[in-house]
Order: C-alpha cells, then structure tokens, then sequence
C-alpha cells in the first residue's frame, strides 16, 4: 500500500536524473511525499513559490516559455479553482507544456472538511481545451506517469490522492499513454469504468458481480482526457451496459465524459457512482467514501440496474 | 543623450503614433488613449536597450519584454511593425479573423511577442519564470515587464511582486504606464507615494520617469542596470492617455470604444503629421 503522491514523487526523481530541463515548483509544500526526494537531489531545480498559487503557475508559464519542463505542484483545491484564470490564460491557450500536480485531491484532504476536499477540480480542467488530465490508480503507475506527462508537449493536469492505495497490477507499457485506459478485467456483463482511488472499488464489485453471474469489464480510465475512447466503446459494444465510479462531483468528471461517448457513439445504460453534486465534511477518507456512497456497494447496485436496463 | 538620438526616438514615436490611429480606425478597435500613452516607454525599450533580433525573433540570448498593458497591444504591434519583426501590412488587420495580430497578444502567433498576455497582473510572474530559466543555465539575459498602473489593482501582481524580491531578482526591470488625464495625474503625491511605498516596502527599488521623456526614461532605464545586484526595479513612468492625439488627450475619445470617427482620425493623422514637419524644420539650421 503505497500513496500515488509518492509514486509521483518517485517517478520525478528517475525524470531528474534524466533531464535537468524538469524544474520543480511547489506552493510550500516543503516536506510533502512528493516534493522531498525532487528537492533534495536537485535543490537547484526546486522552487518554493510559497502560498502563492497564482504566482507559481505564471512563474511555471515563463519556465515553459524559455523551454523548462515545469511541474506545479499544490494542493488541488488551490491549483485548479483559485489559479484557474493563470492555467487557462497562461498555459492552455498558449498550449505550454507544463505539468500541474494538484494533491490531496478529493476525499483524500479528510478532517480538512469541505473546502479542501476538492471534487471539482476535474470539470475545471476538463473544459479548458488542450489540458490533458491523468488520474493514477496506484504507486507504479503514478510514477510512470511523471514521464508521461513530462513528455507531453501541452499543458498535462495531475490529480493526486494522499492516502496508501494497493497496486492495481502489472500495466503493459504500450497503455501509458496520453488518451491510454488500462483494461484490467475483461468481461462481458457490464463495463465499469473507473479512476484513482476508485478503480480498486472497481475492482471489488467486479469480484462480487461475478460471483453474481455477471462478468464485469473493469477499465482504469486513467487519463479523463483525452479518454481511452476506443478502449471503452469496444467494451460497450460487448456489454451494453455501464457504470462509472468516481472520486469527483457527477457534474463535469469521468461519468459524464462516458456518458457522452455513449450517446453519441453507441447509447447504452450508463450510471454514475460520484458524489452527488453536493459538499462534505470533516472525516476519515474512509468514512466519507461511505458518506458520499462511494463504495464498492453502490458499484454493485448500478450494475444490477444497467445490466436489466441493457437491450439483449 | 545626444540632441540627434533623441530627435530620431521621437520621429520613430511620432510614426508609431500614427500607424496606432490608423490600425485602431481600420479596426474600429483597440483602445486609442491606452495605446498612444505607452509609447515612448515602448519606443525607447526596442531602439535604445532590449537586447534582440528581428530577423531572428526566436534568438535565444535575446532579452525578453512581457507586455501586458490591457487594451494597449496597437502600441506593441506597431513599435514590432516598424522595429522589423514583421511587415507593417500586417497592422491593417489587427483584430480580424485568422490575423497574426489578435486583439491581445500571443507569442505563438506573433514574431517579437515574447509572452501570453490578456489577462491583467501576470506579466511579473511570467517575468519570473523567465529569468528562473536563464538563471539556471547560467546567462545573464534581462527580462522587462511593461505593465499598466490599473494592473496594480490585481491581487495575483503583488503574489509575484513579493516572490520576485524573496527570490533576489536582478536583472528584471518592471515599468508601470502610469497613465491619468493631465488634470488628474496617476502619480499624484498622495497616490504616487502609496504606489512607491508599497513597492518599497516589499523590497523593490523605485524609480519615478516623465514616460515621454527619452532622457528621464534613460536616466531611469540606466541606473536600473548599473545597480548592485539581488533587487528587482520597478520605474513608476507618469504617463498621458492618448498623448500625441488631442482629442484622445482631452478625454473626448468616443466609449466604449474609445476610438476616433472618421474625421478625428484624419484630425489626428494631421495633428501628427504637423508635429512631424514642426520637428524637421527644427532640425534645419
């Protein structure tokens, strides 16, 4: 059990040592998983821009301008909704290729209550055209993705979680990609797509279905944008039915991103496991995965749902 | 400087000025007054101290300007027009669909435009970045900001003014068009002081200009270089909107637009052009 943070952090180590183009820059976050192994290897390529959030994607903005791989790193609440007007103006409509890393994302922020959990940030950089958005699932892949984004030549936004996860398992290098889905279970009852932490969710209900009589399909949706489309839609011709689970609001994030696929391309039963257009409060991550449903169990329920629903 | 040098700056102004009022009356757009007052800072930057190419816009050791006066880009377009970094044509379609010259600047699209600008209060961060890089591959390239006195207004500004000092910047160089109607002077004690001090204290070194005076704009431009190192400077330049322009500097200018008709575009161009012919007769003996 190991934190995508720290999977990151790793992956920007093995980058560093590569190429001295990678500047790191973080809004104080001296000390944090990701940031430590970067900044005590390459003190000379990590930059605390301090609280100043605003600041640090401009100052990442002129990195990338005079050809510096920059990586943004910040709680994700504030890289992507109080510096929202400095990504959009600064880095996606000049497309620069810089790496926005926003952590504690999602419930993974906890007794930090509402305003840090942040379930918004994947409808705000998903409707800025040119940002591509990956959501690791585990450790290994999170690491590998510091590459991925790193050598992609647009603007790339990262949504990290802090809390240990267990692998996903082993992923063929040829699915690391920008547009890449990993397909982890094959099936043909239902596809479930899924992202972060909710892959493993995924993963269990999928367990479960089967001993069910339902064979799931289960893809980790790892980059939101631009989505694995042929990935899920062969998966939709063979199962007819879907449902998508994640650690986000249902308003702007994988779900509806899926669902639109669907409907244009081949309309089946799709349902959403998010959280309900709605704010948190202080708890456990644990104990607000069941709060805002986020389980296992509401994967299982929506399938049963879209597997009657799905046209035979 | 030299009476000859400063004639010659002043001719290339009165031009720019005039191809400002020709690009915003072709367009219908683009703010005339904001525009004419930034150009002598414009003007002395490109002839007298970036260090650039315009035929090799992307040169890597030049120095960088981040432009990101609001409404003002007419001013930067015809100053990079007429320094040769494209053909002066390109003006006349400032604005229109599928131009080079958009309504705010994009370094992709544009040669010399060295940065995004359009969004008020982050051209010193953007500055950053820029001197960051270069700091690190060890050269000494300047980075200069030409921002607006309204940008002072932005929170997201003062983040970057108080990181620039924490980080010890030499080398960056922010000049304010510091723009009010001659009745009502931007830098004006009471205000003036406030802007100084709040550069001040957080670590800057200030320098107030007449932003249409060459040599003030020297005198502040060189002492900004020779400076002992690790302090950012900001040169506080008191400028006039529409200045060059009567009627822009009266503050007549038609909103929300704040264009010139037809006929006060001609009255401009021959107020210029007067001006021009007043400065050759000067020249004779």
């Amino acid at each position: 059990m190991r934190s995508t943070l720290s999977g990151f952090g790793q992956g920007l180590v093995r980058l560093g040592r590569g190429r001295n183009d990678v500047v790191l820059l973080h809004a104080d976050m001296a000390g944090s998983e990701i940031v430590t192994p970067f900044a005590s290897l390459f003190p000379e390529r990590t930059i605390n821009c301090g609280a100043s959030e605003q600041d640090m994607v401009t100052t990442a903005a002129g990195l990338a301008l005079d050809g510096k791989k920059p990586v943004a790193v910040a709680p994700s609440a504030f890289l992507t909704a109080r510096s929202f007007d400095q990504v959009r103006t600064c880095l996606a409509i000049p497309d620069l290729g810089a790496v926005l890393v926003g952590t504690h994302s999602g419930l993974s922020a906890g007794e930090d209550g509402a305003v840090h959990q942040m379930n918004q940030d994947v409808a705000l950089m998903r409707i800025l055209p040119g940002i591509s958005i990956l959501v690791p699932s585990d450790f290994d892949s999170s690491s590998a993705m510091a590459m991925l984004a790193l050598e992609h030549p647009g603007p790339v936004y990262v949504r990290l979680g802090r809390d240990e996860v267990p692998d996903t398992g082993p992923f063929d290098e040829t699915e690391m990609r920008i547009g890449g889905g990993r397909l982890l279970v094959e099936g043909d009852g239902v596809t479930l797509c899924a992202c972060g932490i909710m892959v493993h969710e995924a993963l269990k209900a999928a367990r479960i279905l089967s001993q069910q009589g339902i064979n799931a399909e289960v893809i980790d949706c790892f980059c939101l944008k631009p989505l694995p489309s042929r990935l899920i839609l062969s998966s939709l011709r063979r199962t007819g039915c879907c449902v998508v689970a994640e650690e986000h609001n249902t308003i702007g994030g994988l779900g509806e991103a899926v669902a639109a696929l669907s409907a244009s391309e081949n309309p089946v039963p799709v349902r959403s496991v998010a959280v309900s257009d709605r704010y948190g409060q202080s708890g456990t991550p644990l104990e607000l995965q069941e709060y805002y449903g986020l389980t296992f169990r509401e994967i299982v329920g929506e399938s049963a749902q879209v597997w009657s629903m799905r046209r035979r | 400087m030299k009476a000859s040098q400063r004639r010659e700056l002043e001719r290339t102004a009165l031009e720019v000025r005039k191809d400002i009022v020709r690009m915003t009356g072709v367009s219908r757009a683009g703010h005339l007054d904001s525009s004419l007052s930034v150009v002598d800072i414009l003007v002395y930057l490109y002839w007298k101290v970036l260090k650039i190419r315009p035929d090799e816009p992307l040169w890597p050791e030049r120095d960088r300007l981040v432009f990101s006066k609001d409404n003002a880009s007419p001013a930067l377009y015809a100053v990079l027009a007429r320094r040769g970094f494209f053909e002066r044509e390109e003006l006349w379609n400032y604005r229109r669909l599928g131009a080079m010259l958009q309504g705010r600047p994009e370094h992709a699209r544009t040669p010399g435009v060295d940065a995004p600008g359009g969004s008020r209060g982050m051209a010193i961060g953007i500055a950053k970045g820029l001197l960051l890089s270069s700091r690190m591959d060890g050269n000494d390239r300047r980075v200069f900001c030409v921002i607006g006195s309204e940008e002072l207004q932005e929170g997201s500004l003062w983040e970057s003014v108080l990181r620039a000092s924490i980080l010890g910047f030499e080398g960056l160089t922010v000049v304010v068009d510091s723009s009010a109607p001659p009745s009502a002077p931007a830098l004006t004690p009471g205000k003036g002081a406030s802007e100084r001090k709040r550069f001040e204290t957080l670590g800057w070194r200030v320098m107030e200009a007449d932003g249409h005076n060459f040599d003030h704009l020297e005198r502040a431009l060189s002492r900004a270089h020779s400076d002992p190192g690790g302090i950012p400077r900001v040169i506080l330049a008191r400028t006039i909107p529409g200045k060059g322009v009567s009627s822009a500097e009266k503050g007549s200018l038609e909103k929300p637009g704040r264009l010139l008709d037809r006929n006060g575009m001609e009255q401009a161009l021959r107020e210029l052009e007067l001006a021009s012919g007043e400065m050759e007769e000067g020249v004779k003996p």
